[in-house]
């Protein structure tokens, strides 16, 4: 296992490119979601304001 | 009423270029200053001897070319935004890309052909070898109107936006990378003796082709930009 | 009649077409797809990396530091496609003024500039062991800088425009303009380093991979086109939602999502 991390000396170089990979990737995937969910509640709250206007004369 | 021809339209446009210009000469001076600022620069920070500074000098000088074209950009479009005339452009019966390529001539006139003119005591600042001095010249007389054309593509799709400085330069930028390979590289070999004339040609070639393209290209960035 | 019967054949494609078209059909559309291209590109990714880590041997020359090819190598090609992908959109998006293209260019941009971040980082970090050096001025590095500046313009752009259509149609004008800029970079740095007599870079070697070396190469490509067709469509959908969040198909999407949030 160690000589597995340790990849004939270019460990540090190898792991850190595989990590860039997954974290930006992953960062990536994540954007839409949290977007998706900011838009979402933006329009709900947008929705809410109007309904209060106009159930309250 | 009716439209005037459209050779009528391009003078007026000239005209009035001009004359604007002329009452903000101060101004239009600003780009030189900067080049002249730029290049005064360099030795304080490598140090004064001629060496260095010889095997720098044309690269140089074509960065702070560059960086005071594009410090001039900005204003291609500005002024006739905000009074409105941008828009009576694009509304006006002439062909649109024709109008605006008198727009981006006047524009190489009062900004670029000043840089060009002070190029010989550039050059002179950085102790560059008189024998490279025609290329430079040469190379700056292709070179800028190819980035005032280029430029103008991107001025026309950022015009709508009120602070455009930092963007500008990001959308000019990776554009005229070719052209200061070419130019700077044809100063360079002249100078190491090699032949120099194929960088020259090359942004001959591009220079005829950006004459056609980009005031289509500007004229059509201008019609999304104010839509 | 066979010409009748041609047309009669085509037409529920071209009507399929036109469906896709409309935002809340592609919505719920992409919505179903999701999920299977998040799983397969996750599924053959592990696969993909297993391989290239575990399985693959180590290369006779460069070692173990090889194995960053199956980070490196996959996302330097989807650079490429992605930006390919954008421009054609952008084109379709000014040309026919399809919404559903702009939103789709504007979608694959960030996508894009994430594995260009990549593939410079990791070539990056290739180049350290091998040329002993982190960055070298060759054609493919430059031009792939040069192009991480083109998706940084765009995406620039695109969010720097008030209105969001305007904005996509600029941006799209933006990224065809990278098209035509990117091959004269390419040979114009490739000229540069002859008259500097640079160093010829080589990191893949002309020799031919072994197949248990290209095999997890291949998987590790295939993972990332779907996972960047699976981002795509996230991206699209919640693109879709904000710039039609005035219509009413997004207004019930809305009230019955908050309607769980908050129990």
């Amino acid at each position: 296992m160690a000589e597995f991390l340790h990849m004939g000396g270019y460990g540090a170089y190898v792991w850190a490119a595989y990590t860039v990979f997954v974290v930006v990737l992953f960062a990536d995937a994540l954007m839409p979601l949290w977007q998706r969910r900011n838009t979402l509640r933006e329009i709900d709250a947008r929705l809410r304001r109007e309904s209060n206007r106009k159930s309250t004369p | 009423m009716k439209p005037g021809t459209t050779s009528a339209a391009c003078t007026a446009l000239l005209k009035r270029d001009l004359a604007l210009t002329w009452r903000r000469r101060g101004d239009a001076l600003n780009p030189l200053l900067f080049a002249i600022i730029v290049v005064a620069l360099f030795p304080f920070a490598l140090g004064p001897e001629a060496q260095i500074l010889e095997r720098i000098a044309a690269g140089t000088i074509f960065v702070a070319v560059l960086l005071a074209s594009l410090l001039s950009l900005d204003s291609l479009f500005r002024s006739d935004l905000d009074d409105g005339s941008l828009e009576q452009l694009v509304l006006s019966p002439h062909p649109l890309s024709l109008l605006l390529a008198c727009k981006i001539a006047i524009h190489w006139l009062t900004t670029a052909v000043p840089l060009i003119a002070a190029a010989p005591l550039l050059a002179m600042l950085l102790h560059l070898p008189d024998s490279v001095l025609p290329v430079l010249l040469a190379a700056l007389a292709l070179a800028t109107p190819l980035l005032s054309l280029i430029g103008a593509i991107c001025v026309a799709l950022t015009v709508a936006l009120r602070r455009s400085g930092m963007l500008l330069t990001l959308l000019v930028l990776p554009l005229i990378v070719p052209v200061l390979i070419f130019g700077a590289g044809a100063c360079n070999a002249a100078q190491a003796g090699l032949p120099y004339a194929a960088p020259l040609l090359w942004l001959a070639a591009w220079l005829v082709l950006a004459l056609v393209l980009a005031p289509l290209a500007t004229a059509a960035a201008l019609r999304i930009s104010l839509t | 009649m066979p010409a009748c019967t041609g047309t009669m054949k085509m037409s529920p494609l071209v009507l399929w077409f036109h469906k896709l078209g409309s935002p809340p059909y592609f919505y719920r559309l992409a919505g179903r797809f999701l999920p299977w291209l998040y799983a397969i590109a996750l599924v053959t990714g592990a696969v993909g990396l297993y391989g290239g880590l575990v399985v693959a041997p180590a290369d006779y020359q460069q070692g173990d530091s090889f194995r960053m090819i199956y980070v490196h190598v996959p996302c330097a090609w989807m650079s490429l496609f992605v930006y390919a992908f954008m421009a054609a959109n952008s084109f379709v998006a000014l040309v026919w003024r399809i919404k559903l293209s702009e939103t789709l260019a504007m979608a694959s941009a960030p996508v894009g500039a994430a594995f260009t971040f990549i593939t410079l980082v990791s070539g990056s970090l290739w180049g350290k062991p091998m040329w002993g050096t982190w960055w070298t001025w060759d054609a493919r590095l430059t031009s792939e800088l040069v192009l991480l500046f083109l998706y940084l313009g765009v995406i620039g752009l695109y969010h720097a425009i008030e209105d969001a259509r305007q904005a996509a149609r600029a941006a799209a004008f933006l990224a065809l303009i990278g098209v035509v800029n990117l091959p004269i970079v390419h040979y114009s740095v490739v000229w540069w380093n002859t008259l500097h007599q640079g160093q010829t870079v080589s990191l893949m070697g002309q020799s031919k991979m072994s197949s248990s070396m290209l095999w997890p190469l291949l998987t590790m490509a295939f993972a990332t086109h779907v996972y960047f067709f699976a981002s795509l469509l996230a991206r699209s959908r919640a693109a879709l939602l904000a710039l039609e969040s005035g219509k009413e198909w997004v207004r019930g999407i809305a009230q019955t999502q908050e309607a769980h949030a908050h129990g």
